[in-house]
């Protein structure tokens, strides 16, 4: 048997039951890796499901920095649930190692000649150990992890100090968390050679990069952005934004004099109301948001339709899962792009960013308060569950303390006063030409400035009517305002590694992970490609431009219909035969093989003289 | 019919009130609801609470969802901010109005097909919030917009026009209102102005979910015999158990009350309800006495009106949530931002 040999760059999976505490455990493990300065992305694969499914966490290791999902098999698997032991004895890469609780006999006819298998008592060593019931559940999970850094090389010391942080003032939680550990840590140190083959180096590659969910940055971006009303409704995998938000807030927005809140949070009876509530507040001159996931957008598409119609700036995260209808809440997909474009009834198009890193939820999340303000409409942040509720690695997230916040249009009651009595406001009267009019605030002035909102028809001066003229001059304007919008918002991130713009790739949002790795096999391959993430829609003319100048290009998504491909023709009128699909759509994250897979495999059928290849 | 404008013209000695505004400065634009509808009737009851009470219209919000009485806002306070918005969906948007600037007067306009059918859950949940706000439904049991099918608020054995009964079970959004936690409740009638104009004041100086159905005919589709929200039938059947009166704050020392004959009942700001129940054991305070009156006057086939609960001095939503006494739509980037600092703090946390 040949054993893997491999520093720094390996997958480690772990196996358990839902609900039964791995999860802190598991983020300890990789929090610890990641303090060895060894880049890492966990990963959380979970059920929709309380307690009892088959749960689990998968830690790509990488020095290299390469932490998008590799696909295939994994190096090290810890077996700790019975139930789905059989599929994960057969993900350990031939080579690599398979650790697993002893107390119960592993299944002979699970046995692997290939792999190392390791196997240690940890049930039987937390019974003995500690006397209650959920200390032994919980604490087994720590014993695994104490075990793993006798035999990955994890210097203990480390794991002490994180304890030290979680469980600050709570001592008696430290001692019994370490005597965990150490029970795992001393039984691998007697009854296995450690470290294994497989191990961890300490590394400066982490740098100052930090580890946090895309979530949680997201919250954290809407409170420097100055968000102060939030009305919402619980859905995975968007609620950790909500909640993040809360957090912060409760930490960092209390009036030092009162004690009060300088935030507002309501939980709504549905997402039709969370998205009334932001819209009300919005109205009124406060800077309002909500989160949500498919089902949430669906049901909110009436009141986009209506934001979009009657010009009301909002922000509303969608934490993509996978569809439609419930499909699979817990799994990820890119699969709300045409959904949260058009939404609603009628001729609309919204706002769309689309974050690859946390660093990027943080500040499309605080500009995008700026941008809807600035262009009087929704504007909807397109994560996913992958970003969403894993932790990523990414640049520590930075604010300019010279920011002020856009607030757009809004006449005061002097601008209102100030106009010249011939030229009365006229809320819905494009004066600058950039689409984009002139709003005030309820309670402005006591003669002028106020206005009816509507979602029918209605004139320059907010009127109702169903004069044609006039309609059809107001969805020209909103369009032109879709125009101004893309001057604004985020612009394409492009690579350029081949000058003769041949061939190309597109992405957006989480496949970014996998990109440079998959771009980098294919280039070993003698194929090079320019590459575009694009971070926003409405397109802008660099977008436009990329796709103009390169013969052919792969868009690659995460959803079935290649929903950004459309989007792309039928915004931009390309020729859909430059744009050939690639896409992976079974609710786990995009792999790298997926990528290069697909596009080998399309190269495969073409005529070589036409691809380039060298 | 709304692109003629109104007169501005009007007698120079109309009285004003304490802003030195006359009647005319709150009133909207031309109506285009029928000729005689009884919403309109609440239009000019809102008209006159608001010209009495000497509210700013400005620092009035007027909000709605959609249908014929959705619509009534355009012909009353055409100086406030109005927002026509989605079928059902008027609660949750007056909710995050009223989170971004607590300091505006919130009134609330909407109908049975909008509250108690497609609106009905939001209704309930913008009660049980004790959102403040004035909250009014012109009721008539039927769409007027789509031409007269029965909404949910039509009585069981109601005859709609063509004759068809209605089958299901009338929704009572009053007891639902006082079941979910309205903390000031009154139903009255578009033909009361009497009634009408003291129970709108008295909604709009009260803190909290003050809600008033009010039944308001359709004349073009529900005004026929054999339908309970006629005028005919209305008038007929109306008992009003309790009148009241809205004392503002000034005329405290002036207005006498009548010893043994009438209650008052002090409003947060100072300002009171002064009501006389024809039944001397009626007590305003206790839901349950509202919510037994009405069944059993619903059961001898009788309309009960006038104010039927009030609970002052109750906490509403941003008193729940603890939001800071300033709107928070007024609040600072200095106020709202914590800044590189706290953020090079939390960078360290994610490490």
């Amino acid at each position: 048997m040949k054993l893997i040999q491999s520093v720094n760059d390996f997958v480690i999976k772990f196996a358990n039951a839902n609900g039964t505490g791995s999860a802190s455990a598991n983020n300890l493990f990789a929090k610890a890796i990641f303090n060895m300065g060894v880049p890492v992305s966990p990963r959380n694969i979970f059920p929709s499901n309380i307690q009892g499914l088959p749960t689990w966490y998968e830690v790509r290791v990488n020095e290299a920095g390469y932490l998008g999902r590799r696909g295939g098999g994994v190096e090290v698997v810890v077996a700790m649930n019975p139930q789905s032991i059989a599929d994960d004895i057969a993900a350990v890469l031939p080579g690599g190692c398979f650790l697993y609780d002893s107390s119960n006999p592993l299944p002979s006819r699970l046995h692997r000649d290939d792999i190392q298998i390791i196997g240690i008592p940890f049930t039987g060593l937390c019974r003995e150990q500690f006397t209650n019931t959920k200390q032994r559940m919980l604490f087994k999970n720590i014993s695994y992890v104490g075990a793993l850094a006798a035999l990955l090389n994890i210097e203990f010391d480390i794991f002490t100090g994180l304890l030290g942080q979680q469980f600050k003032g709570k001592e008696h939680l430290i001692t019994a968390n370490i005597t965990a550990l150490e029970l795992g840590y001393v039984y691998a140190k007697k009854h296995v050679e450690c470290p294994i083959d497989i191990r961890v180096s300490k590394s400066d590659a982490v740098k100052d990069k930090i580890l946090v969910d895309g979530n949680t940055a997201t919250g954290l971006g809407c409170v420097y952005g100055g968000a102060t009303v939030c009305g919402w409704y619980p859905i995975t995998p968007s609620t950790s934004v909500v909640e993040a938000f809360t957090r912060f807030s409760e930490r960092m927005r209390i009036d030092p004099a009162s004690g009060r809140k300088r935030f507002g949070v309501v939980q709504m009876e549905d997402e039709l109301a969370a998205i009334g509530v932001v819209m009300g507040a919005s109205w009124n001159g406060a800077r309002a948001f909500t989160a949500t996931s498919g089902p949430g957008i669906s049901l909110m598409s009436e009141l986009l339709g209506l934001a979009y119609f009657a010009e009301i700036p909002l922000v509303l995260v969608n934490v993509q899962r996978g569809g439609p209808s419930t499909g699979m809440p817990t799994r990820t997909q890119q699969s709300d792009i045409l959904a949260c474009a058009y939404a609603s009834h009628g001729d609309t198009k919204h706002v769309l960013t689309f974050p690859a890193t946390p660093k990027e939820c943080f500040e499309f999340a605080a500009e995008s308060f700026d941008l809807a303000e600035r262009l009087q409409t929704p504007v909807i942040i397109m994560s996913d569950l992958e970003l969403g509720m894993n932790d990523w690695l990414c640049d520590p997230l930075e604010w300019d303390d010279e920011t002020q916040y856009d607030r757009g249009k809004v006449l005061n009651a002097e601008q209102l006063d100030a106009l010249e009595s011939d030229k009365p406001f006229a809320r819905y009267m494009d004066i600058d030409d950039d689409g984009i009019c002139y709003r005030t605030y309820p309670g402005t002035h006591p003669e002028k400035g106020a206005f009816f909102t509507r979602g029918t028809s209605r004139d320059k001066h907010a009127l109702y009517t169903e004069e044609g003229d006039h309609y059809v001059d107001n969805m020209e304007r909103l369009l032109k305002k879709h125009r101004t919008a893309a001057t604004l918002i985020p612009a394409p991130v492009i690579q350029i590694n081949d000058k003769q713009h041949k061939m190309g790739v597109i992405y957006y949002g989480t496949t970014d992970n996998v990109m440079p790795e998959s771009l980098l096999k294919l280039e070993k391959q003698g194929l090079h490609f320019n590459s575009m993430r694009i971070r926003s829609y409405p397109f802008n003319d660099e977008v436009a431009e990329f796709i103009e100048r390169h013969e052919t290009m792969y868009v690659i998504e995460q959803n079935r219909d290649a929903q950004m491909r459309s989007l792309l023709i039928n915004e931009l009128d390309c020729h859909p035969k430059k744009l050939i699909k690639v896409l992976h759509y079974d609710g786990m994250p995009i792999p790298v093989q997926a990528v290069v897979g697909g596009i080998l495999s399309h190269l495969d059928t073409q005529d070589p003289a036409l691809t380039g290849n060298d | 019919m709304t692109c003629i404008a109104k007169s501005k013209f009007h007698h120079p000695q109309l009285p004003t009130n304490e802003l030195g505004l006359t009647y005319r400065d709150y009133e909207g634009s031309m109506s285009t609801l029928c000729a005689g509808c009884g919403h309109d009737s609440v239009g000019a009851a809102v008209v006159q609470a608001c010209f009495e009470l000497s509210l700013p219209a400005h620092r009035i919000a007027k909000l709605s969802g959609i249908g014929c009485s959705s619509k009534a806002p355009t012909y009353f306070l055409g100086k406030s901010h109005g927002f026509n918005s989605v079928h059902g969906r008027m609660p949750s948007v007056v909710t995050g109005a009223n989170l971004a600037n607590r300091e505006l007067v919130y009134l609330g306009m909407s109908g049975d097909g909008d509250s108690a059918s497609i609106g009905l859950g939001q209704f309930a949940h913008v009660a049980r919030r004790k959102l403040n706000m004035s909250y009014i439904v012109a009721n008539n049991g039927a769409y007027g917009l789509t031409k007269g099918q029965a909404s949910a608020t039509a009585d069981r054995g109601s005859l709609m026009k063509g004759g068809k009964e209605v089958m299901d079970e009338g929704i009572d959004l009053v007891s639902l209102a006082l079941s979910m936690g309205a903390t000031y409740v009154a139903r009255s009638f578009s033909g009361d102005k009497d009634q009408l104009v003291p129970l709108i004041k008295g909604a709009l100086s009260h803190q909290g979910f003050a809600f008033i159905d009010v039944l308001s005919p359709c004349v073009t589709f529900n005004n026929h015999k054999g339908s309970t929200k006629s005028y005919d039938y209305l008038r007929d059947h109306m008992e009003s158990l309790i009148s009241a009166d809205f004392i503002p704050v000034k005329s405290e020392i002036t207005a006498q009350s009548e010893p043994g004959l009438s209650k008052d009942i002090f409003m947060h700001d100072g300002s009171m309800m002064r009501f006389r129940a024809t039944d001397d054991s009626y007590d305003l305070s206790n839901k349950q006495s509202a919510l037994n009156a009405i069944s059993e006057h619903t059961g001898k086939g009788e309309v009960l009106t006038g104010l039927l609960y009030l609970e002052p001095g109750g906490s509403d939503l941003h008193e729940n949530i603890q939001t800071v006494c300033e709107p928070l739509n007024e609040l600072s980037y200095k106020d709202l931002c914590p800044g590189s600092e706290a953020l090079d703090t939390l960078n360290k946390s994610f490490r």
